[in-house]
C-alpha cells in the first residue's frame, strides 16, 4: 500500500502490530519453534543439499550394494550401490518444491474462489461450493491419480493434480471466514465511504482471513508431500532414477526383509518433514487466533 | 427554517422470512412507511426502543440497506435508485458513525490506515505529505494526538475508537451525518465528552445530524427536532422542546415518564406500559400500537391512523387527534 509509511514521532514506545503480537505468541510454543527450526533446516538443504552432499545422486557402485550404514554411507546403499544419504539430502528439494508449487497454486485458486462465492453469493456462490463438493466427494489420492491417469505421469501432473485436490479446502475455509466478515460493521463502514468492491475484498476481507489460510496453508504443506510421494510410490509421479522420497520408499520395498534400511530412511524423511509442517501449523494456529491471549 | 437537505418519502424495509411455506413470501417490516424531513444545519433525533427499526432506518438513507419501497432525496437528488457506482459521489455527503466503535473499525488496520482510507478512495489528496497532513488534522479535530496514528484500534478505550470513527466520517467534508446510537456503547461521562465533541463539530462545520438513540436524555440534549419511531412507523415527529414538553401520542407519554429524574424525592407519575414490543413479522392491525396503547379505542384495532398536525410543525401519529373521532366521542 502506498501510505504504508508510518509517521514518525519521537520518544514513542513499541507498537503492538498483529504481525509483532503473533510472533511474541509464536515463540511461546516450543514444539512449533523446533518445527520451524527443522523447516528452515530443509529449505536450506533444499538449496544448497546437492552442493554438501559426500556423493552424486546417481553415482553407481557396484561393489557396495545394500550396504549396511556406515561412517562411509550414513544411510547405507541401495540395489545399485547408489549413496541413500545423498539421494535422500537431494529429494528435499523435490519434495518441497511439489509440496511449495502445489499448495500455493491451490491456495491462490482456493482464496479467490471463496472470497468471491461468499461475497457474492448467489448463483456464483451454488456454482463454486457444489463443484467443491463434487472434488470433496473422492478422496485425495484416488482423485490424484485419476488426474495424473488422464495427464499422464510425471511431476508437473502430480503438482498440478496435488493443486486440484487442495483448492476446495482454502475456497471452503476463505468462503466462510468471508460470509461472517462481509457483515460485519467495519466492512459496512468501508461500504458507507464508497470503497468498491475488490478494494473491500482485498483490504478489509482478506486480511482477516489470512490466518486462517497460514494454518491451512502449512497444514496442506504436509499432506501434499505426502500425497505427492505416495503418486511417485505408485510408479505416477517421479520417475526413476529421480531421488523422489515416494520413489526411493517403492524401490527399497523389494528388499525390506534383507535390507530395511532402504525402506526406513525415505519413510523417516516423509515423516519427519510432514510431521514438522504439522506441527509448525498447529503453533501458527494457537499462534494467529486472537482468543487464545498467552 | 433554512432548506431542506434530506427528504425521504414512505420509505418501506422489508426483509423476507425464511421458511414461510411454499407460494407465500412472509416478511418483516423493518420500516414501515417513514416520512420526515431534515433541514440544512439541524439536529434530528431519532428514539425508540429495540427492534423499532430505527438503525434501519438511518441505514437505508445512506444505502447500506436497499428500501424495499420509497424514497431518499438527497440535496435535492433522488438517490433510491442509484447503484453502489452512483453513490460513490454521493457518499461524501452522507457519512455515517456506527453503533459499535469496537466493531467498526477493521482490528487489521492502523489508525492512519483507517481514517486515510476515505481520502483515498475518493482521491481527496495531493500527494503523500497532504495526506499524512490530513489525517494528522482529522485526529486534532477529533482530540486525539498525532502519535496515535500508528496505533491499531485495539489499544484504544470505546470513547476513544469512537472519535476515530468520526474522524472517518469527516474525512470526506460531508453536509449530513448519520450518527446510529454513536453514544450508547460507552459509559456516562465519556458519552458527555462525545456528544459535546459532536456539538462542536456541527458548529465547526456547518454539520447536520441525524442522530438515532434509544436514551432520552442524550437526545433532549442534542437535537433541534425528534421523531418516536415504534414498529418502524413514527408516532410523533415535532420540535425537542415541543415533545419534551407536551408530549401528545401515548407512546410518547409513556416512553418520557421513564426516564429517570436525578431527584430522589421526586414522586412521579409513571405510565407504565403493559407487555412488550410485538413482532414486526406479524404487526397489530390498525394502528401498531393499540396492543399496549392504555387509551386504546375500537377504531385503533382496524385502522391505522393518519397524520395529525397538533401545532405548528407537531405532528401525532394518533385517533386520539383525529377531530371527527373527538367530535364522536364529546358528542
Amino acid at each position: 500500500m502506498k501510505n504504508k509509511k508510518k509517521v514518525q514521532m519521537e520518544g514513542q514506545e513499541k507498537i503492538k502490530t498483529p504481525v509483532s503480537e503473533m510472533i511474541r505468541k509464536f515463540k511461546k510454543q516450543k514444539t512449533a519453534v523446533v518445527a520451524l527450526c527443522f523447516i528452515i533446516f530443509l529449505i536450506f538443504l533444499a538449496f544448497f543439499g546437492n552442493r554438501l552432499v559426500p556423493y552424486g545422486i546417481n553415482e553407481y557402485d557396484y561393489n557396495a550394494i545394500l550396504q549396511r550404514p556406515s561412517l562411509k554411507h550414513l544411510f547405507g546403499t541401495d540395489e545399485f550401490g547408489r549413496d541413500l544419504f545423498s539421494r535422500i539430502i537431494c529429494g528435499t528439494r523435490i519434495s518441497l518444491a511439489v509440496g511449495f508449487g502445489a499448495v500455493t497454486v491451490g491456495a491462490v485458486c482456493g482464496t479467490i474462489l471463496g472470497l468471491l462465492a461468499g461475497y457474492y453469493g448467489g448463483i456464483l456462490d451454488s456454482i463454486i461450493m457444489r463443484i467443491c463438493d463434487v472434488l470433496f466427494a473422492f478422496p485425495g489420492i484416488i482423485l490424484a491419480i485419476a488426474i495424473v491417469a488422464i495427464l499422464g505421469s510425471g511431476m508437473t501432473n502430480v503438482v498440478i493434480a496435488v493443486a486440484v485436490f487442495s483448492t476446495p479446502t482454502f475456497a471452503r475455509l476463505v468462503r466462510s471466514k468471508t460470509l461472517s466478515l462481509k457483515n460485519s460493521v467495519f466492512v459496512m463502514a468501508a461500504r458507507n465511504i464508497g470503497v468498491s468492491d475488490a478494494r473491500i475484498l482485498f483490504r478489509h476481507i482478506l486480511p482477516g482471513a489470512i490466518p486462517d489460510i497460514i494454518v491451512q496453508y502449512t497444514m496442506s504443506f504436509g499432506s501434499s508431500i505426502l500425497t505427492a510421494s505416495s503418486l511417485s510410490f505408485l510408479g505416477m509421479g517421479a520417475q526413476p532414477p529421480t531421488p523422489e522420497w515416494g520413489l526411493l520408499l517403492s524401490n527399497g520395498r523389494n528388499y525390506m526383509a534383507s535390507a530395511m534400511y532402504v525402506t526406513i530412511f525415505p519413510g523417516l524423511a516423509i515423516f519427519l518433514t510432514v510431521l514438522s509442517f504439522n506441527l509448525l501449523g498447529d503453533g501458527l494456529r494457537d499462534a494467529l487466533d486472537p482468543k487464545l491471549s498467552d | 427554517m433554512g432548506e431542506t437537505l434530506l427528504k425521504v418519502e414512505d420509505m418501506k424495509i422489508y426483509y423476507p422470512v425464511a421458511g414461510a411455506g411454499f407460494g407465500k413470501k412472509e416478511y418483516v417490516k423493518a420500516v414501515d412507511g417513514v416520512s420526515f424531513e431534515v433541514q440544512k444545519g439541524e439536529v434530528f433525533g431519532i428514539v425508540g426502543e429495540s427492534g423499532c427499526g430505527k438503525s434501519t432506518l438511518g441505514r437505508g438513507i445512506c444505502k447500506l440497506e436497499q428500501p424495499t419501497s420509497g424514497k431518499v432525496i438527497l440535496d435535492g437528488e433522488d438517490i433510491t435508485g442509484y447503484s453502489n457506482k452512483q453513490m460513490r459521489p454521493i457518499r461524501k455527503k452522507v457519512q455515517m458513525v456506527f453503533q459499535d466503535p469496537y466493531a467498526s473499525l477493521n482490528p487489521r488496520m492502523s489508525v492512519f490506515d483507517i481514517i486515510a482510507e476515505p481520502l483515498i478512495v475518493h482521491k481527496l489528496y495531493k500527494d503523500k505529505a497532504d495526506l499524512e497532513k490530513k489525517v494528522l488534522d482529522l485526529l486534532k479535530r477529533v482530540g486525539l494526538d498525532d502519535y496515535h496514528a500508528n496505533r491499531y484500534p485495539h489499544e484504544f478505550s470505546g470513547g476513544q475508537r469512537q472519535r476515530i470513527g468520526i474522524a472517518r466520517a469527516l474525512a470526506v467534508e460531508p453536509q449530513l451525518i448519520i450518527a446510529d446510537e454513536p453514544v450508547s456503547a460507552l459509559d456516562v461521562s465519556i458519552q458527555a465528552q462525545v456528544l459535546n465533541l459532536m456539538n462542536e463539530l456541527k458548529k465547526d462545520l456547518n454539520l447536520t445530524y441525524i442522530f438515532v438513540a434509544h436514551d432520552l436524555s442524550v437526545v433532549e440534549y442534542i437535537s433541534d427536532r425528534l421523531g418516536v419511531m415504534y414498529l418502524g412507523n413514527f408516532v410523533e415527529v415535532g420540535d425537542k422542546s415541543k415533545i419534551y414538553k407536551n408530549p401528545m401520542h401515548p407512546y410518547t407519554q409513556a416512553l418520557l415518564s421513564a426516564v429517570p429524574v436525578p431527584d430522589p424525592t421526586a414522586k412521579r407519575e409513571r405510565i407504565l406500559l403493559e407487555g412488550s414490543i410485538p413482532s414486526a413479522h406479524k404487526p397489530p392491525t390498525g394502528c401498531k400500537f393499540h396492543t399496549r396503547c392504555p387509551k386504546c379505542m375500537e377504531c385503533c384495532k382496524t385502522q391505522a391512523p393518519e397524520r395529525y398536525e397538533v401545532d405548528d410543525g407537531h405532528y401525532v401519529y394518533c385517533h386520539l387527534y383525529d377531530d371527527k373521532i373527538k367530535k364522536q366521542k364529546e358528542g
